[in-house]
């Protein structure tokens, strides 16, 4: 980015540490900009500060993390997945925000811009949530000559600045066009002034700031089902989702199906329902089962985790003799 | 100049205490943006967190009250993305100087085209009193009940040894030398830093024999030591006084500067 930004009427700048790489582009956002900053593991957690003052200023923007192995230092560049809950509920307070899961170098494209649109859309923090394979992956892409682009929209002149529309979503008032906009991390009313003892009035933004997502899961949610009449199911989002293809490849004409996942948060459960002949899920994840328990909230059926630590990949073997286990 | 054009009338009163010397500063710095002729829609006021940090609130512009210590941050992302805004920094003392240090010193390396403006009242005022980077050695504070023991940060040094283009201080006294640097860090391309000592009854006089508002003002008067006045002193070899705080334009250069509009 540092390279190609500048050539592309773009800004970049290297922030001193990740907490000011977060507040720099929450800055960058209420001029009008799409921004974006990346990390990978210990990066986050300086982050999630500012990450949940985004959340509570409605501030669009996009945070790459390839995730490796913690806690702490941990294991710097082997793969992980090991902070899908800290995406969800790192930073204090009530909020939500939106994850992506890339399993490919296209789909890392693909989710990128996907991210800046929803972002621009829901007015919310979106991250992509990539892991070491996949960000050191190569393989060959194809680039479209044009892209889809969702705008902000505007906030409507004499309109506050934090009233939000039927979709519970306000207007942005971008900072230079007039609107004299206050933006606070405060508790604030429909005008942006602080009112941080009014607790009517906290319940009903951190209701709206979680709604507004929560309330678009379907409309939002991006996933592949494959073999639906299945009786052991897979569910799996980025790199072991490679692994759980080499398995259906292997094994053609098998009872196997496979749910693969792109948008983790908020998270698509009714996916879930239509594997209508499901016995048990299988999740393979590079953690100690940290989606497997999501999954576990919205079936009848046994979830069974398939946790790898130590940032190699499950390999194939593992998966099909999962299989087989009873 | 009217005030009342730049105030959001809606939203006072303010939280500021009696006798609070932070509307001292907004009022000089407010009348430095008339002076420059600048348009509401051109300036943005960034801020952390703290009793400082709450003059944007008040002011009739866009406004991003932040998190704190990150209000320089910030800023740089305003800054980097629209250099046509004219962008300034309201903080205090324990905001940039504890908290925020990191990106004090890297804002001023990366000398970028902003102002800024410090209340320093020595304290930290909104939180219950506690002992900031720059409260003097043996003052009282909720933290420092036996006297602080550690020494203060001089933030005019620090802003010129880190790369500041412009840096001046002065007290809530010097109402027009005050209103004066201001504009004069507005007018300088890169890094402006301007301290501001304020007073602050409530939290630091309440508890260092400055009951009264004004014997405050008077000790911040009294112990402010003109730039020229000390540069003599120190020609003629004689010791500065370690409880004088130097006033005046401090740093003044041309170092190039970042996010300046071409």
């Amino acid at each position: 980015m540092a390279a190609k930004l500048p050539k592309k009427g773009g800004v970049f700048i290297q922030m001193e540490d990740e907490i000011a790489s977060m507040a720099s582009i929450i800055g960058a956002s209420w001029t009008g900009a799409r921004a974006m900053t990346a990390t990978s593991g210990p990066g986050f957690s300086l982050m999630m500060e500012n990450i949940g003052f985004a959340a509570m200023t409605e501030t669009p923007c996009v945070v790459v993390n390839v995730q490796r192995g913690g806690p702490s230092t941990g294991q710097p560049t082997m793969s992980a997945q090991g902070d899908m809950m800290q995406v969800r509920f790192g930073s204090h307070g009530d909020y939500s925000v939106i994850a992506l899961c890339p399993a490919s170098v296209q789909e890392m494209y693909e989710l990128t811009v996907k991210a800046f649109n929803l972002a621009d859309r829901y007015r919310v923090p979106v991250f992509l949530m990539a892991d070491e394979t996949i960000g050191h992956m190569r393989e060959k892409i194809l680039i479209p000559d044009k892209v889809e682009r969702v705008a902000r929209k505007p906030l409507a002149p004499g309109t506050l600045p934090f009233r939000a529309d039927a979709d519970l979503i306000p207007g942005f008032g971008q900072f230079g066009t007039g609107h004299h906009v206050h933006v606070t991390g405060l508790t604030h009313d429909e005008r942006g002034y602080p009112c941080a003892t009014n607790p009517k009035l906290h319940m009903a933004l951190v209701k709206r700031l979680v709604d507004k997502i929560e309330n678009a899961r379907d409309e939002m949610a991006d996933y592949d089902i494959i073999n639906p009449d299945a009786g052991q199911v897979f569910v799996a989002y980025g790199a072991p989702v490679r692994t759980v293809q080499q398995v259906l490849y292997d094994n053609p004409g098998t009872d196997i199906g496979f749910l693969r996942i792109r948008t983790v948060w908020p998270f698509p459960e009714k996916a879930l329902a239509k594997f209508r002949n499901a016995k048990r899920f299988l999740v393979p994840e590079m953690n100690l089962g940290q989606m497997a328990r999501e999954i576990e909230r919205h079936v009848k059926v046994p979830v069974v985790s398939i946790p790898k630590l130590g940032g190699e990949l499950h390999n194939p073997a593992e998966l099909a003799a999962a299989l087989e286990e009873r | 100049m009217s005030f009342e054009d730049w105030y959001r009338q809606d939203r006072l009163p303010h939280i500021y205490c009696a006798g609070c010397g932070n509307g001292t500063v907004i009022n000089c710095t407010l009348a430095a943006i008339d002076q420059m002729g600048w348009k509401k829609e051109e300036v943005v006021f960034v801020s952390g967190i703290g009793c400082s940090s709450r003059a944007p609130g008040y002011i009739l512009t866009d406004s991003l009250h932040t998190t704190h210590g990150r209000a320089l941050a910030f800023a740089t992302g305003v800054k980097m993305a629209n250099p046509d805004l004219k962008v300034v920094v309201f903080t205090g003392d324990g905001d940039l100087a504890a908290i925020g240090g990191n990106h004090f010193i890297h804002a001023c390396r990366r000398n970028i085209d902003i102002t800024v403006v410090c209340m320093n009242n020595q304290i930290y005022g909104m939180t219950g009193g506690q002992g900031s980077p720059t409260t003097p050695k043996g003052c009282l504070s909720s933290t420092t009940p036996y006297g602080c023991a550690e020494v203060p940060f001089d933030l005019c040094e620090l802003a010129t040894a880190a790369g500041a283009n412009y840096v001046s201080r002065w007290t809530s006294y010097h109402v027009k030398e005050l209103e004066k640097a201001v504009k004069e860090g507005f007018e300088t391309p890169g890094f402006s830093f301007i301290e501001a000592l304020v007073q602050c009854p409530t939290a630091f006089g309440r508890r260092n024999k400055f009951r009264q508002v004004m014997d405050h003002v008077e000790y911040l008067r009294s112990h402010s030591l003109l730039r020229a006045k000390r540069d003599r002193m120190l020609e003629n070899g004689e010791t500065i006084p370690e409880d004088m705080y130097v006033v005046g334009e401090l740093t003044r250069r041309k170092r190039p500067a970042l996010g300046v509009k071409p």
